[in-house]
């Protein structure tokens, strides 16, 4: 909301400076979100009449003026604006005057005397434009500071008001807080009937007393809709923000600015019999003010004529029955539509008017009938006409209950103690009537305030008034207890470290990715949608962190780096039966050298077992590899990870197609793993430690190639043949000596009793039962 | 039997011409090997009588004595010589560069959640976490923002469908936590922050779509205003590392907070906002069955870049989810 603070000055006489008003404000929670000054300071610039102007006699463009500054002598300015001319009131600035950016000195001007400047508003520096001499009404003095005459002491204030505060979105609303806050007196204007001259008055009827529980008409009659507004009136709107529109129009946001009650002006004469409050009917439209026209709802409450619906209630006036310049007889309305009615309806529209948002927030019930009598005297004043009587239909009105307000919750909710002196003390400066009794306030909020229900609402209003900053911030007192550390879960943050010391470092990316990842990169055709997302590549709930990575992947590569290892942990999003799951995921990508470029190495590529090892540093000794596929990795290089029976996630090179696709000139491997599940860490056993040593065998073994190292270790594992305790691959070989279509595995067997040291024999036999196991299951040979 | 003193001179200056323990083995072989011309001298011995062979032998004893100890010496000589040669040859330039393990890091928002989770921990707040996916009752009905709400607005919210959200604030986590306490008969006082993922439909180089809080909630039987003041001004210092730093409130509106604040934060010799805060209100409460008589709360919400920049200079909102590693690799 934004306001003139001389406005506001006018009916709250404050002796805070405008810096400390602002302040105040802020700290009493109307924030003050900017203050602006109308005009920079500048002096010496006065109201100016131009006695005479004369052709320069040396320039086509300017003009000599003799100026009129309420001086002994008129003064000699060489003008050279278009619109100078005899009998123009102007602002005129004398010698010695600093204007933003211009100091005025006397000076020839093309071999003329000139003692001043004629000025335009841009010159004042109170508008960006101008095109020729600010001109001055009539009114104006001759040689009176322009600065009174444009009340340009002033600033502009811009509160950034929270829903609660609907009291406030008036002039009246915040010259009321500001007294509270700092007790200042408020300077009302006493607003009186106005005598009835008209014998007519329409008929209204309320349908809906619900939600209109009040409804104040009146007809104006003969009234002069071309009148001009005048300019006190249109300078207090325009420092609000609104435009002057017409004089009927203008008066009635005035009342709106100043009291916060929306009125709304029919052309009487447009409309036709009586006036009533009803919902709408179906199919029923209307056109309104803003040429929009709109097919009402069932719950849209309207102002309908005999003819049907003219307005929308509380929200915006119908275009046919509005007043214009042919206008003779108006009927003004003022009413009081409950917020509830009136919430959202604006905003399904498309609209947000100053009518419906203070409607939607709440709107004095007590002052229906003031405005309505205010902006008869305005409309009075301004265009003439006479009054007919006010038509009022009341229901009823929302009852402001008492709210108890006890001493020891204050003390107990705000920790620090007040006494019940000046607790009464703030509650009068708030204008609210209260009682009280052994330590109880009971307090009956004014039918302004729709935000004071529960004790708590006063409790902050005292806070606020005593201000939060003499509160102190007092350590809290608490018993000490440990908190839980489940020593079989880890944190994620160990997670995150593992990565970090295995080169990857994390990113963080949208949740929200491009449908067509989640598509062709994961083959998920029924993602989740957001119905309004904030662009059309942003607009599905991720299944996979991989889109993300790929993309920074890109975008790196894009910025001239030739490496990235890059992991991130974050949610994603699946569409379940009737619900959506959310689980965290751990993904990583690395792309380029196996290590940085230096010296000490050669530079090689990194490649799947690079990455595998990454991954097992966080799975620990638990995983088991086994080969699959997926839409987004290569068919030959893509395992399934496993922990026990649960398959966690995927590692595996990125598919050529998808490689080509990103334009990405090496290899890139990607892992996702499911983090709950790596998280989880069974609590160590311990297990007697043998004295006796181990005794260690290695063999080589020939099979058929599309044996997996994994299927003999886990056969191996399996079999739990007696003595073995641990079987470790060392070494793989295809090529000269071993058959086409074979490969050659090492392997080094431990064995070990806890009983005895072994001897040869034991350990030949062993061998032997561990190789009859591989013939059997996989018609492996040892290896001549 | 002839004098063999002359072998000491001649012994010598052959292991002198000794370059290597090789050379020097086959000068030794000369003098004292099996036929070496002390060992003949030695067997000789046998020839002579009685009465000559001590003296004899004594004599050659003496000449072997001193031919071992010049071996001796020179083969110490060749053993120190060769070391010397050898520590050369080992010898690197220590200045070289390491051999380049991958150094990774943590993005900066992680830091700062790190550094909130520590210091929150360090005084009995547990982590809470709730779906990003929300029901609209967990974001707004819930927390006493009914449909239709002007508050309602302050959210710029995404929608999946009529009932479900992107959650706008991380506030429904205080919500879904003390349901859940209370179903599990887990009383107060309960702890918690719940910092996380939150959405609005805004961006621009001051606001992302995405972002990150941190939800705080304290309810007990006794704990205040003053307390929450307390609470959020400690967490500053400790975070900030300045003693000197203050927090101030301003009267605010939340639904679900009352009284609520705006909390702002002495900077460089201003103010500057950080984020919301109030007791928590009755309504909440009455949601989740937990007496307000009894009980009283504070809650409050920061958010994570904001501190994130403030921490570490970063002016520009937007590099948080650019991820250019030039910017990354920066906090490590």
């Amino acid at each position: 909301m934004q306001f003139s603070e001389n406005w506001l000055r006018s009916l709250v006489d404050t002796n805070l400076d405008s810096e400390a008003l602002s302040h105040a404000l802020t700290m009493a929670g109307l924030e003050v979100e900017e203050m602006q000054q109308v005009a920079a300071p500048f002096s010496k610039v006065v109201v100016g009449k131009i006695l005479s102007a004369e052709k320069h006699p040396d320039a086509d463009r300017l003009q000599v003026c003799k100026v009129d500054v309420g001086l002994a002598e008129p003064l000699q300015i060489v003008c050279g604006a278009p619109n100078a001319r005899a009998g123009l009131l102007a602002p005129c600035a004398m010698v010695g005057a600093d204007l933003p950016g211009i100091s005025i000195k006397q000076a020839k001007v093309r071999g003329v005397e000139s003692f001043g400047m004629m000025c335009s508003s841009k010159e004042l520096g109170i508008s960006a434009e101008a095109t020729g001499l600010l001109e001055l009404d009539s009114g104006a003095v001759v040689g009176q500071s322009i600065r009174e005459h444009l009340d340009l002491d002033d600033h502009l204030f811009t509160l950034k008001l929270t829903p609660n505060r609907s009291d406030c979105l008036s002039i009246t609303g915040i010259a009321r807080d500001v007294a509270a806050i700092t007790g200042a007196v408020t300077n009302f204007a006493k607003i009186t009937p106005v005598p009835v001259e008209l014998a007519e008055a329409k008929n209204v009827t309320v349908n809906e007393p619900a939600a209109c529980p009040r409804y104040c008409g009146r007809l104006v009659s003969g009234i002069n809709a071309k009148a001009v507004t005048p300019a006190w009136m249109m300078k207090r709107l325009e420092r609000s923000g609104l435009r002057s529109i017409s004089a009927v129009v203008d008066i009635t946001n005035y009342v709106l600015l100043e009291l916060g009650q929306p009125l709304h002006a029919f052309d009487a004469a447009k409309l036709t019999g009586d006036i009533n409050v009803r919902y709408a009917k179906a199919g029923e439209a209307l056109s309104l003010l803003n040429d929009q026209t709109v097919e009402l709802k069932a719950d849209d409450l309207v102002i309908a004529d005999a003819q049907g619906a003219v307005a929308l209630a509380g929200i915006m006036g119908g275009k046919p029955t509005s007043v214009d310049e042919g206008t003779a007889d108006v009927f003004l309305e003022s009413a009081f539509f409950v917020p509830s009615v009136i919430a959202g309806k604006a905003r399904r529209l498309g609209l947000s008017t100053d009518s419906s948002y203070r409607f939607e927030r709440g709107v004095d019930f007590g002052n229906t009938r003031n405005a309505i009598e205010y902006a008869t005297t305005l409309i009075q004043q301004i265009c003439g006409g006479k009054a007919g009587a006010i038509t009022e239909v009341s229901g009823a009105l929302p009852v402001r209950h008492p709210v108890k307000l006890r001493m020891a919750r204050l003390l107990s909710v705000l920790g620090i103690a007040f006494e019940e002196q000046a607790v009464a003390q703030l509650l009068t400066q708030l204008g609210f009537a209260f009682s009280t009794a052994d330590a109880v306030f009971t307090v009956t909020p004014p039918s302004y305030r729709f935000d004071i229900t529960i004790e708590e609402d006063l409790i902050e209003e005292v806070a606020r008034l005593h201000g939060y900053d003499h509160i102190p911030a007092t350590p809290p007192v608490a018993e000490l207890t440990m908190l839980a550390a489940p020593e079989q879960q880890l944190h994620l943050n160990k997670i995150r470290d593992g990565l970090v010391s295995a080169g990857y470092q994390e990113v963080v990316t949208y949740s929200f990715v491009d449908e067509r990842w989640e598509r062709d990169l994961l083959g998920n055709h029924a993602p989740i949608r957001l119905k309004n997302p904030i662009a059309s590549n942003l607009s599905v709930m991720r299944t996979s962190l991989w889109g993300g990575l790929l993309d920074t992947l890109s975008y790196n590569l894009n910025r001239k780096q030739d490496r990235a290892y890059l992991f991130e942990i974050g949610a994603v999003y699946q569409q379940a039966v009737g619900a959506f799951e959310e689980s965290t995921r751990i993904s990583g990508l690395a792309y380029g050298s196996a290590r940085p470029e230096q010296w000490a190495a050669s530079n090689v590529d990194v490649d799947f077992f690079d990455v595998k090892a990454h991954v097992d540093r966080l799975l620990g000794a638990h995983a088991r590899y086994e080969k699959d596929t997926h839409a987004t990795l290569h068919p030959g290089q893509t395992a399934r990870i496993f922990l026990g029976d649960s398959a966690i996630g995927y590692l595996g090179k990125l598919h050529p197609r998808w490689q080509q696709h990103y334009g990405l000139q090496k290899n890139t491997y990607l892992f996702e793993l499911d983090a709950n599940a790596v998280l989880k860490r069974p609590l160590p056993r311990y297990q007697e430690v043998s004295k006796l040593l181990p005794v260690r065998r290695d063999i080589a073994i020939v099979l058929d190639q599309q044996v997996t190292a994994s299927a003999v270790l886990n056969a191996i594992k399996n079999a739990n043949i007696p003595l073995v305790t641990d079987v470790s691959l060392f070494d793989l070989y295809q090529g000269k000596g071993v058959a086409e279509n074979k490969k050659s595995l090492a392997l080094s067997v431990l064995m070990h009793d806890t009983q005895k040291t072994l001897t040869d024999s034991d350990a030949d036999s062993t061998i032997a039962n561990l190789l009859e196991l591989l013939k059997n299951n996989f018609d492996a040979a040892l290896r001549n | 039997m002839a004098d063999l003193t002359h072998l000491i001179a001649e012994a010598e200056a052959d292991f002198a011409n000794s370059a290597s323990m090789n050379d020097l083995e086959i000068a030794k072989a000369k003098y004292l090997g099996k036929s070496g011309l002390l060992t003949d001298a030695l067997k000789g011995l046998g020839k002579l009588s009685a009465e000559e062979r001590p003296i004899a032998g004594a004599a050659i004893n003496v000449v072997k004595q001193a031919v071992e100890a010049a071996l001796t010496l020179r083969r110490e000589a060749i053993l120190s010589a060769e070391q010397a040669k050898q520590l050369a040859q080992e010898s690197i330039d220590v200045t070289l560069p390491a051999r380049a393990q991958s150094q990774g890091g943590l993005h900066p928002v992680t830091l700062t959640l790190k550094r909130v989770e520590e210091l929150f921990h360090s005084i009995g707040f547990e982590v809470a976490t709730g779906p990003e996916i929300e029901t609209d009752f967990y974001n707004f009905t819930a927390l006493n923002i009914p449909e239709d709400h002007p508050a309602r607005a302050m959210h710029d919210t995404f929608y999946i469908d009529e009932a479900n959200v992107l959650r706008t604030h991380t506030s429904p986590v205080q919500v879904r936590y003390m349901e859940n306490a209370l179903k599990t008969n887990k009383t107060p006082p309960l702890k918690i922050i719940a910092p996380g993922r939150v959405y609005r439909v805004d961006s621009d180089a001051t606001h992302s779509p995405m972002f990150h809080q941190v939800e705080g909630l304290w309810v007990d039987e006794d704990v205040s205003f003053a307390n929450l003041k307390g609470v959020v001004q400690d967490f500053l210092q400790k975070f900030f590392e300045r003693d000197d730093l203050t927090v101030r409130f301003r009267p605010s509106f939340f639904p679900f907070t009352e009284p609520s604040a705006e909390m702002d934060m002495s900077w460089n010799g201003g103010w500057l906002e950080i984020g919301g805060c109030g007791m928590v209100h009755p309504e909440v409460f009455k949601h989740v069955n937990l007496d307000s008589e009894k009980y009283r709360g504070f809650a409050f919400g920061l958010g994570i870049e904001r501190l994130t920049m403030l921490r570490y200079g970063v002016n520009d909102l937007r590099h948080f989810f650019n991820n250019d590693l030039r910017f990354l690799n920066q906090f490590r």
